[in-house]
């Protein structure tokens, strides 16, 4: 049996535009994968795939072997966790609240016990607070806590959205562009992080990973998977990746197109 | 003097009411963003129940806890039937599909329940203890105090304090994020639709006793004050709108008391277009800048 997710032959069309066209690729228990590509390459359409935001017209998806038919509500119920482009985070709530949210789906206290006090329900959420504060630890945030996210640095941010992604233990990560807006060092400082998360004791999980930020995606990923307009053009390690002529030829064909423009 | 004191107790209670029944609407706007204009109609035709349970049952008690079982069930049935396939794009629709409702359900409770004034009992006693010859706070005051400041507490605590009340701000914060996180998001919606709905029959059960009596109009006036009130806490805000409460019944007692209760009706409208003007974002909206 096939372990992990793994998409077969994935078509999405938005009207005449084809976003993904024949897209297959594995994320095994363990493993880092990179998706690269230039801008409109369809990486953002992959993930809104995987979470059940856009429904494929072709193709399949299976998790373990099983078929996933994946809806976003259920998502974190299926081990699968994601980061949103710019942070995602909850303005009115505090960063502990934030994370404890990213939990949600293991509160099994109803409504009607909440209603009436039940000590269930205060059980569900001191275990909440106390793993979320877990997570806010490990990443060494914890002091953060009780601020809100807007008065926080942007790279505290993205910790908190991570912190958030990890609380709901998922066996598979999916990070949409965690670099975006961060500093050197906060992308050297995200580079290790990323890498001990197939690691991570108790809770391992494989990370599926969109970036544009080449030195990052390089540092990490043990597998890449490069899209342009839709279609993969090549595939395998970072260093195979690295000197295959398409894609070379897919980012200096859109370097000179921006340079152009 | 003495007549300040009655003025200013009496105004207490019955902003204790409108607080409650304000708080209701911020509840529905927090949670989905729409102005739950048909919430008077609901609340009456949960009063109507309590009519029937107590009427069949003799018991004003059960009377009273089948209005916050029918309140909690006519919020979750209005946002499941109703509001649910409404075009939210324009916040206009979800306005006009609430009016709708009003003019609906108090076509539906005259049908059945005819449209003349039915006296509702109260479990405790309106006759207000006497201090030194001057009337004071009634049994039935304290009581409508007392349930109030049981389900702004718990409210508060559910919200604050429990992980559903945290789904539930979370879902209304950011539905998409929301339920990427695995949080029910139409379930949290529609909860929070039952208990806005449920407080809303709560405040019709602590006020109609003390007005002309159950009629299908019978929160009409109310829904306006209390709409007044929570836009004084500026909508958005559960303890603005506790405040807001309380504010709007001293204004209207002060208002009764010594201009004549002919023109309480026009203060309210009066003191919610001061507001509007004054302070369209309530009296604890932080000032925004202009919008150019």
């Amino acid at each position: 049996m096939e372990q992990g997710l793994a998409l077969h032959h994935i078509g999405v069309r938005f009207g005449g535009l084809t976003a993904l066209d024949d897209v297959s690729l594995r994320v095994p228990p363990g493993r880092v994968v990179g998706v690269i590509g230039p801008n409109g390459a369809g990486k953002t359409t992959l993930f809104n795939v995987i979470c059940g935001f856009v429904t494929p017209e072709t193709g399949s998806l299976t998790l373990d072997g099983r078929p996933l038919r994946p809806r976003p509500h259920r998502l974190t119920r299926l081990g699968i966790a994601r980061t949103l482009q710019g942070t995602g985070l909850f303005a009115g709530l505090t960063v502990l609240e934030n994370v404890m949210a990213g939990a949600s789906h293991t509160a099994r206290a109803g409504f009607l016990p909440a209603l009436l006090g039940l000590p269930r329900s205060d059980r569900d959420e001191a275990r909440l607070r106390r793993e979320a504060l877990d997570v806010l630890d490990g990443l060494g945030i914890a002091r953060h806590a009780g601020a809100a996210p807007g008065t926080l640095p942007f790279a505290v941010r993205q910790r908190v959205a991570l912190a958030r992604a990890l609380a709901a233990r998922p066996r598979l990560l999916l990070l949409d562009e965690p670099a975006g807006g961060l500093g050197g060092d906060d992308i050297a400082e995200l580079a290790e992080l990323i890498r001990q998360l197939p690691r991570r004791d108790p809770d391992p999980c494989a990370v599926l990973l969109v970036e544009h930020h080449m030195d990052l995606v390089m540092a990490v990923c043990d597998e890449l998977v490069v899209l342009d307009f839709g279609r993969v053009i090549a595939a395998g390690t970072p260093d195979e990746v690295r000197d295959d002529p398409a894609v070379t030829d897919a980012y200096l064909g859109a370097a000179v197109d921006e340079a152009a423009a | 003097m003495d007549r300040f004191v009655f003025l200013t107790l009496d105004g207490l209670s019955r902003g204790a009411v409108y607080a409650a029944f304000a708080l209701a609407l911020v509840l529905i706007w927090r949670a989905a963003r729409v102005v739950n204009f048909a919430q008077g109609a609901m609340a009456v035709a949960a009063a109507y129940v309590a009519y029937s349970v107590s009427a069949a049952t003799g018991s004003y008690w059960l009377g009273f806890l089948a209005a916050l079982a029918a309140g909690l069930l006519f919020g979750a049935v209005v946002d499941r039937v109703v509001m649910r396939y409404v075009d939210h794009a324009s916040p206009l629709n979800p306005v006009i599909v609430a009016l709708g409702l009003v003019l609906l359900i108090q076509a539906v409770l005259g049908m059945v329940y005819g449209s003349e004034f039915r006296p509702a009992g109260t479990p405790f006693s309106r006759e207000g203890f006497t201090v030194g010859g001057l009337a004071l706070l009634s049994p039935y005051d304290l009581f409508v105090f007392a349930a109030v400041a049981v389900v702004v507490s718990a409210l508060a605590w559910i919200f604050a304090r429990t992980a559903v009340g945290l789904r539930m701000r979370a879902a209304a914060f950011a539905p998409e994020v929301s339920r990427l996180l695995g949080v029910n998001v139409g379930g949290m919606l529609t909860l929070g639709w039952a208990l806005a709905s449920g407080v809303g029959a709560l405040a019709a059960m602590l006020v109609i006793p003390t007005e002309l009596g159950l009629h299908p109009h019978a929160m009409d006036l109310v829904f306006v004050s209390a709409f007044t009130a929570a836009v004084v806490g500026g909508l958005d805000s559960p303890p603005g709108a506790v405040v807001g409460g309380l504010v709007v019944g001293l204004v209207l007692s002060y208002v009764s008391g010594y201009a004549g209760s002919d023109l309480t009706p026009l203060a309210v409208l009066v003191l919610l277009l001061a507001v509007l003007l004054v302070r369209p974002g309530g009296l604890f909206a932080p000032v925004a800048a202009r919008r150019v």
